[in-house]
């Protein structure tokens, strides 16, 4: 029993509309004590309409020293862009 | 500051990991000095991280700690107004703390590690909390100076290099600003009152003034780690810097109450537009924050006794937790 309550990662949504957001994390024995205490926690002020917890450790994440490689593939692709396409200044709602 | 102990404890650690090589340094500091900020996961020195730490967990344990004298005046707050506010102020400072303790654990250590450390002792808090609230007029002075000395402090470590802690610090100061003013107002309230109202808000302004001073921590000249935490933008302004801002906006707001400062040196100096004061007595704020405050033993023996006292529910959450998990699997 001398174990930590496992480390949680709370989300928060604003208000409808808009996504949910990181707001940082909570201790908590189980599910169900994540949600009140990140609502304790979080949203003294009402800063929020509806949580997400996880646990921390069931969160994959890609690695920070991999950024480049990882996200590499993207970086040349410029014509997926707008701004890559020459149109005329004459035509218009384009 | 909240964080003060860093100024003095623990050995500057120069020691480098073979992996900390002159390269990956300067690639770290580019990137602080571009103002980017610094995540969890990324690479970052060794130092730096044990400079995080040591600061957030300090920073924490003052908040945990930083509910004592306040809690103390719960039961006997004048009016139902003011206890429910008092009490929603008490509930913040505990989720200042917890948010700060997040952001710490996401440098690796664990939260076990840091409470230990705190009951143990081998951590700090500041020294602030070490003083009693012995009038009302006390939970007045605190809101007003020791939360106007800690936003002064905060503000900046909202731009700290270190993301976790800089989101934990911009959500602490939305918050601290309410503190300073139902201080500020309780402080009105007694001034405009009877003429022993007044007294008890000047007496509770002559207690509270010089330990605030101190809350910045050692004057620069004395101050170790400050240079490193400037580089890595850990700190952005030295202490006496912030002491002086504080000196600064809060003398006139004193003038407003119709109190007067306990100093009576202290005087608008024209030529630098700041206040001069007299010297601070550090051999006080040592005693302090080496464990020799008028209330050390009995902050620790209240925080130590609550922990031991709450170790069956802890204990019991986890039991009904492993039960109930045990169930659904079956």
């Amino acid at each position: 029993m001398k174990q930590e309550w496992p480390l949680y990662e709370v989300f928060i949504r604003t208000k409808s509309g808009l996504s949910h957001r990181h707001a940082g994390s909570v201790h908590a024995a189980d599910d169900e004590m994540a949600l009140t205490n990140a609502r304790d926690t979080y949203t003294r002020r009402s800063e929020g309409v509806s949580i997400w917890v996880v646990r921390s450790d069931r969160i994959v994440a890609s690695d920070p020293a991999e950024t480049a490689a990882f996200f590499g593939p993207a970086e040349d692709k410029i014509y997926r862009h707008p701004t890559f396409y020459d149109i005329p200044d004459e035509v218009e709602n384009l | 500051m909240y964080t003060q102990g860093l100024d003095q404890a623990g050995k500057s650690g120069t020691a480098r990991s073979a992996e900390e090589t002159p390269e990956r340094l300067e690639a770290f500091q580019a990137r602080i000095d571009a103002e980017e900020k610094i995540e969890a996961k990324d690479w970052m020195p060794e130092a730096y991280r044990r400079t995080l730490v040591r600061q957030i967990s300090q920073h924490a344990h003052s908040e945990i700690i930083g509910m004592q004298p306040e809690g103390n005046w719960l039961t006997r707050a004048p009016t139902l107004k003011r206890k429910a506010i008092l009490l929603a102020k008490v509930q913040d400072e505990a989720g200042h703390g917890l948010y700060l303790y997040g952001a710490a654990e996401t440098l690796g250590v664990s939260r076990d590690r840091m409470v230990a450390d705190l009951l143990s002792g081998k951590a700090k808090y500041s020294s602030i909390f070490n003083y009693p609230t012995l009038t009302w007029a006390d939970i007045g002075a605190i809101g007003w100076l020791v939360d106007g000395a800690a936003i002064m402090n905060q503000i900046p470590l909202c731009r700290c290099s270190y993301g976790p802690y800089s989101r934990a610090m911009i959500r602490i100061c939305k918050e601290e600003s309410f503190h300073q003013r139902q201080g500020y107002e309780i402080m009105l309230t007694l001034c405009r009152g009877t003429g022993e109202q007044k007294a008890m808000a000047q007496d509770a302004l002559n207690r509270f003034w010089w330990p605030s001073l101190m809350m910045f921590g050692p004057s620069d000249a004395t101050s170790t780690h400050s240079a490193q935490s400037m580089q890595w933008k850990i700190k952005r302004f030295s202490n006496d810097e912030l002491r002086r801002k504080f000196i600064d906006v809060t003398v006139p707001q004193a003038e407003f109450l119709g109190l007067t400062v306990p100093d009576d040196k202290l005087h608008f100096n024209r030529a630098t537009g700041h206040y001069e004061h007299s010297d601070i007595d550090w051999q006080e704020f040592y005693e302090v924050i080496s464990g020799n405050g008028p209330c050390n033993r009995q902050r620790m023996a209240k925080r130590r006794k609550a922990h031991d006292d709450g170790a069956w529910v802890r204990a019991a959450a986890q039991a009904h937790a492993a039960k109930q998990a045990a169930r659904a699997a079956a």
